[in-house]
């Protein structure tokens, strides 16, 4: 591809494939490719995956990175040898957690601390609560630390002091101890990560980044000096947890920031491409072989969760993209418990040995066997299975056919009349057909947690899926779950990789404040709000990309004396205040009736006479990206297929629909133009998933190539 | 498997299983984000869920609520059943309040909210009422789909010490107000008056009132959430389905209790006292494996005795249901895990107890009665065993008022390690078995209240050794700031160390200690503490227990053996004694 214009270029590297999607901002062109991953050497599908769509690497202005490597290493315990130096007397606050156990019923768990006692070491020093210092620390005990530290052979270093939030000047003359004696960067200090209240949260925090540290820098200097040796110099920008990207240098000092930076590219994406479709409000619907991931985005803007947890005891407090995992993927295992009753999932067969229907090994059914048995899944295509091969227009994209082989649906007949079927006393159809049944119901209530229960009208929300397996499922949700429709994009199989392109900059600060809101000085408060945002807002503009705007946003986390809860409070009138700002005309009246309206919406009830706290507050700056054209997703080849109501199907099979086995139209995503039609039942086939119109719904394509799914009823 | 006469498939019963038990949870939730105190708000000592019609039995529990009222929710439930079939029976719009221990609570701190769901169509549940045990089907109670109930335990009811947990009550009426079952709405109307009445029964009249108003958001948002599941699915499949429910967990349990050897184990375990008279309490557990039948026969056990660590037959059973749900936890939780399990509590005992003998202290109990059962089951069954967990919750109170004269009461319930297994080593640092508590950040406690941790770390060699070693208890140890202070503390296992399973060996025993003028003082009662004065400077300090071992400490491999001394864990020299205040010396008198 020769490339005039700016280009930049997102990079999602999952576990099975590597996505690039690259967009000329001159010309709004797209293209994508979708090349094998390399475990061993993740570069390598990274470069091998640019180089398939882009000539000259010197051509390209920015390329923006998800990446799961610092989940991974979580999910394996694969963190650097870690040392802790902390107060006298809290050494095991890392160890004791917040005095939980993995389970509710069995009392059998157990906790492996990521830094182990023998390497958290104590210093003289104490702060009390309101900041005073009453001890101040010992620095030669922290050289001797140190010193102990390395000859531990410890790689990483994590400071925590008690009470830091409140007066961090113990630590930061200990952290610039450490910083002058220790031999490399890696020294993650508990405040600068996160200056809030709680000391489990927060030295947990400090400590996964001190494991992770190691190792993200070395992979991020990897592929940067890689991509340098090809000739690119441009910026390199890394996905965070909370959907907006930062520098590659802040991603080596906060790798934890980087827990959820693939599953979060693919959220904003969504919220992009539903931004362009017309439809704010949207759950996405990840759907890969083990998890089903859903995430709320209401009025365009996605929802955050102050702290989230990599399995027991691993909590990591920043703020994330909120996303609700529950045991539902195509490779989730279908079995009847001790009690007779159907149950899918949480055990999953994975993508080795997969479903049954692989015939790797795996002789339990899946929810994948289940969707292949009942005609949803093409035996001889299998596609949206284990993800496509190449999607997108450049057709020349080889991956390894990973499903090169036709599935074996005996395997999976098997497998469900064995046990399912039998042991329920149904016919082995009806067997599969209840597997889908109770996996959209897991589904359906995993969508109800982020919807409903947390007040939203279904009815506004419009599912959209990506990943391979969602589009077979989301028809079903929508009717299940009273949503208003589901709209699949034209590449699910490589939104995480577009999400990375259009993902704004951000930073989030959060500070605690701890006071009575009545004892807050509110030009003083409104003075901090500003030079924070100011701060922030340098680091974005030194990201060197280019942005469009600016936006500054406050809250504050609220709560009436007594709770320990707080409502995020709003404070509209910051809402884009720029630099240096009107910070006199903050009042405490407008901070009370902030809280007021917020916690009538949340609870419904206000109470009287009670005093309100100010626990934190929130500082967030946003570099908005140029906006990008949707319209360059509506297939460049597509345009030549003029808009049909009744596009011509590829085959028509059999297909088991309520119950009874119908004749259903199979349709080509790629051959579909825009104003297609599609009257449930019908099937759609992709490179990348195969979409199901349930009976009653139909389906239109509009100019973006999105496929939406509707009641048919209207 | 599937009854031929059930109406619900097996599918549309998968379903309603998971949109049921989302319900209960929702409620659960909704009182932890909105509750005030942090016993409610931090460590869910709270429980939601639905309950039988008529018999009041449990059909579907929130999993976050706290286990223990899993099962004693249901006599709460029967005690307003009753009640209001004595006053003309349940009212559409009426909710009930109530803390009664003696009348299917367990104490005064717990309070209920109870209220009817009325369905318009009676087929439902008159079919839910035929299934049941109870056969007492009101007419009255016709129109009642099941029963919403909340209970939360409130930070202050009165009584002699704030907080409640009063070692040296002799009566209920020095532990707090007790309300029987009175209605807080009647026909959807708030009873201000009874507000009024319980606000100003309490030292913290404002936390009363949040935690009152969250319980209220609970069961209301489970009463919308009900309503329309049933107008979704229809009454009848849904009453339909909780009866099945409930039969396959009755079968499953069945089911584990064939699994065991027949005949009959014994297990005993002690009180350290009842915090008035220092003599030990027995309880003790003769425990009958008949085919898939299982009697728990607590005869032996010690009578009622003056303290309160008494305990009503409601709370007995409890207790059982908690460690049953424990050695069986696949077992679904609702009523029909009891049905194969019958119980022989003598009336005199004190695990059977009446008005007005006090039972302020009743989670030491109950944690014992959970380390019998445990005890007995490992005799069974050694590959389901685990050993006995620290078994008490060491309830502190520290109160005093500020240089501007404001009152404060800080009170909170502390960790201990958990018993080792068939599997591994015991966790360090849990939350009780009967409570699914996380404990306050310490910087919240000391950013709320005067005082200073000077430590908070785990306590080596308190786990018992074994096989598999239990897991370690910790250390707290809190310094006063300011100029004066009382302390109140209830807890046990200071003489009696949680015991080990299989062989394995004892955890180390509580021990409390706190500084005065002239010197390290100690309770008379080991760990039970009335009017205990602190001035500024002054600090107390918990050794809370490890686990209990699993099997022989011979027995344990060497390697594991080197990485708890490498670790600290255990330290060759150390005793598993109480030791004296370790703080600092310019901190100690």
């Amino acid at each position: 591809m020769n490339s005039a214009g700016k280009l930049v270029i997102g990079v999602d590297i999952g576990g099975t494939f590597t996505d690039v999607f690259v967009h000329n901002e001159t010309s709004g062109s797209v293209r994508t490719a979708k090349v094998p991953s390399t475990p061993d050497d993740p570069a390598r599908a990274f470069l091998s995956g640019i180089e398939t769509v882009v000539d000259d690497l010197s051509t390209v202005s920015t390329i923006v990175h998800g990446t799961t490597v610092a989940t991974n290493a979580l999910l394996e315990n694969k963190g650097a040898k870690t040392g802790l130096i902390t107060t006298s007397g809290f050494r095991d606050v890392l160890e004791m957690r917040r005095r939980d156990r993995p389970t509710t019923w069995g009392l059998r768990g157990s906790y492996e601390p990521v830094v182990p006692r023998n390497l958290r070491l104590e210093v003289t020093e104490r702060t009390l609560a309101d900041g005073t210092v009453r001890e101040d620390v010992d620095l030669n005990k922290v050289d001797l630390a140190v010193d102990h530290l390395l000859q531990q052979g410890c790689k990483a270093c994590c400071l925590f002091f008690i009470n830091g939030y409140a007066n961090d000047a113990n630590e930061r003359a200990a952290a610039e101890r450490i910083r002058a004696r220790w031999p490399n960067a890696f020294v993650s200090v508990a405040t600068e990560i996160v200056p809030e209240i709680r000391e489990f949260e927060r030295v947990s925090t400090a400590a996964l980044n001190a494991i992770l540290q190691p190792l993200v820098s070395a992979y991020l200097d990897n592929i940067h000096s890689s991509l340098r040796a090809k000739g690119f110099n441009g910026e390199l920008l890394i996905v965070q947890s909370n959907g907006g990207v930062m520098s590659i240098e802040m991603a080596r000092q906060l790798p934890v920031r980087t827990a959820l930076s693939g599953p979060a590219a693919g959220v904003i994406a969504a919220r992009e491409i539903a931004a362009a479709a017309g439809l704010p409000d949207i759950v996405t619907c990840d759907m890969g072989g083990t998890s089903f991931d859903v995430s709320l985005i209401e009025q365009g803007e996605g929802s955050l969760s102050a702290q989230t947890s990599i399995g027991f005891g691993r909590v990591i407090r920043t703020p994330m993209i909120e996303i609700t995992t529950i045991g539902a993927g195509g490779g989730s295992i279908a079995h009847v418990d001790a009690d007779g009753i159907l149950k899918v999932g949480p055990h999953s067969a994975g993508s080795n040995p997969g479903p049954a229907c692989y015939g790797l090994g795996n002789r339990q059914p899946t929810v994948t066997d289940a969707n292949l048995l009942l005609g949803r899944i093409n035996p001889g295509r299998p596609i949206g299975v284990n993800a496509g091969v190449n999607a997108g227009e450049s057709g020349e994209v080889a991956g390894d056919r990973l499903a090169s082989g036709s599935l074996d649906l005996e395997a999976a007949r098997n497998a469900i009349d064995t046990c399912v079927a039998q042991p329920l006393g149904l016919e082995v159809m009806a067997a599969a057909d209840a597997i889908l049944r109770v996996a959209n119901a897991h589904m359906a209530g995993a969508i109800r947690l982020v919807s409903i229960e947390r007040g939203h009208d279904p009815t506004r929300f419009t599912a959209m899926p990506f990943g391979g397996g969602g589009a077979l499922h989301t028809g079903a949700l929508i009717k299940d779950v009273g949503l208003r429709a589901t709209l699949v994009p034209r590449y699910p199989g490589i939104t995480s990789a577009m999400g990375c392109v259009v993902a704004d900059l951000r930073h989030d600060r959060v500070q605690t404040v701890n006071r009575m809101l009545d004892d807050c000085d509110a030009v003083q408060l409104a003075g901090a709000f500003t030079d924070v945002a100011d701060e922030l807002q340098e680091r974005v503009l030194a990201s060197g990309v280019s942005v469009e705007g600016i936006e500054r946003f406050v809250e504050l986390d609220m709560l009436y004396l007594g709770q320990t809860h707080a409502v995020s409070v709003p404070l509209n009138s910051f809402h884009n205040n720029q630099v240096g700002g009107n910070t006199g005309a903050l009042t405490l009246a407008e901070i009370h009736q902030a809280f007021d309206d917020t916690y009538l919406k949340t609870y419904g009830r206000l109470l009287e006479g009670i005093a309100k706290r100010v626990l934190n507050y929130r500082v967030i700056v946003i570099g908005r990206r140029p906006s990008f054209n949707m319209n360059s997703l509506g297939l460049e080849a597509q345009a030549a297929v003029t808009g049909t109501d009744t596009p011509e199907p590829l085959a028509i099979r059999p297909v088991w629909v309520n119950g009874a086995s119908v004749q259903v139209p199979v349709y080509n995503r790629e051959s579909l133009g825009v104003g297609s039609v599609l009257k449930g039942p019908a099937l759609v086939e992709q490179a990348d998933t195969t979409i199901f119109v349930d009976p009653g719904l139909v389906g239109s394509t509009d100019s973006m190539g999105n496929l939406l799914i509707e009641r048919d009823d209207f | 498997m599937i009854k031929t006469d059930s109406i619900v498939d097996p599918v549309t019963l998968a379903v309603l299983r998971g949109r049921l038990e989302q319900i209960a949870d929702e409620m659960d939730a909704t009182l932890f984000r909105s509750a005030f105190n942090p016993i409610i708000a931090e460590a869910h000592d709270a429980s939601h869920g639905l309950y039988d019609a008529v018999s009041g039995d449990t059909l579907v529990q929130g999993k976050s609520g706290l286990p223990i009222f899993v099962g004693v929710m249901a006599f709460a439930v029967r005690a307003v059943i009753k009640k209001a079939a004595d006053n003309g029976g349940p009212q559409q719009g009426d909710t009930w309040i109530f803390n009664d221990p003696y009348d299917g609570g367990t104490h005064l701190s717990d309070f209920r909210l109870v209220r009817p769901v009325f369905r318009s169509s009676s087929k439902a549940s008159q079919q839910l009422a035929s299934n049941s045990e109870t056969t007492s089907a009101d007419e009255a109670s016709a129109d009642v789909f099941c029963y919403l109930a909340s209970v939360g335990h409130w930070h202050d009811v009165g009584g002699n010490v704030p907080g409640n947990y009063n070692p040296a009550a002799t009566e209920c009426f020095q532990e707090g107000m007790l309300i029987p079952p009175v209605r807080l709405f009647r026909h959807g109307e708030l009873q201000q008056d009874i507000v009024d009445i319980l606000s100003a029964n309490s030292r913290l009249p404002n936390s009363l009132y949040g935690d009152l108003n969250g319980q209220i958001n609970a069961l209301d948002l489970g009463e919308r959430r009900l309503h329309e599941l049933l107008d979704e699915y229809g009454d009848e499949i849904v009453a339909a389905a909780l009866i099945e429910l409930r039969e396959r967990a009755a079968n499953l349990m069945q089911a584990r209790i064939s699994a065991l050897p027949n005949g009959t184990v014994s297990s005993e375990d002690y009180l350290d006292n009842d915090g008035i008279i220092d003599e030990p309490l027995k309880v003790a557990l003769d425990l009958t494996v008949k085919n898939d039948r299982l009697v728990m026969d607590f005869s032996r056990s010690s009578p009622a005795c003056a303290g309160p660590v008494n305990i009503s037959y409601s709370t007995t059973i409890a207790a059982c249901y908690v460690a049953l749900k424990h050695v069986f936890e696949d077992v679904p939780a609702n009523a029909g895990v009891l049905e194969p399990v019958e119980f022989i509590v003598p009336e005199d005992s004190l695990l059977a107890v009446t008005a007005p003998k006090p039972v302020g202290g009743y989670t030491e109990t109950i944690l014992r009665l959970i380390d019998v059962v445990f005890l007995a089951i490992s005799q069974l069954e050694p590959a389901r065993a685990t050993a006995c967990a620290y078994g008490t919750i060491n309830a502190l109170a520290l109160n005093g008022h500020r240089a501007n004269g404001q009152r404060w009461v800080m009170f909170s319930f502390f960790g201990g390690g958990h018993g080792a297994h068939a599997n591994g080593d015991g966790l360090n640092h849990g939350n009780a078995p009967i409570s699914t508590a996380t404990i306050p950040p310490l910087e919240i406690l000391e950013a709320a209240y005067p005082v200073m941790f000077r430590q908070w770390s785990l306590r080596p060699d308190s786990g018992g050794d074994g096989k598999y070693r239990g897991g370690l208890g910790a250390v707290y140890e809190i310094e006063l700031l300011e100029e004066f202070a009382q302390g109140f503390l209830f807890g046990e296992r200071g003489k009696y160390p949680p015991q080990g399973v299989v062989a394995g060996g004892s955890a180390a025993c509580n021990a409390f200690s706190y500084e005065q003028d002239d010197g390290i003082a100690t309770p008379p009662m080991v760990s039970k503490l009335t009017g205990m004065a602190l001035r500024k400077g002054q600090a107390v300090k918990l050794e809370t227990p490890g686990g209990g071992g699993y099997g022989d400490p011979a027995e344990r491999p060497q390697e594991l053996r080197e990485r708890d001394a490498a670790l600290g864990y255990v330290n060759d020299n150390a005793s598993t004694n109480p030791s004296a205040i370790a703080g600092k010396p310019e901190q100690s008198l």
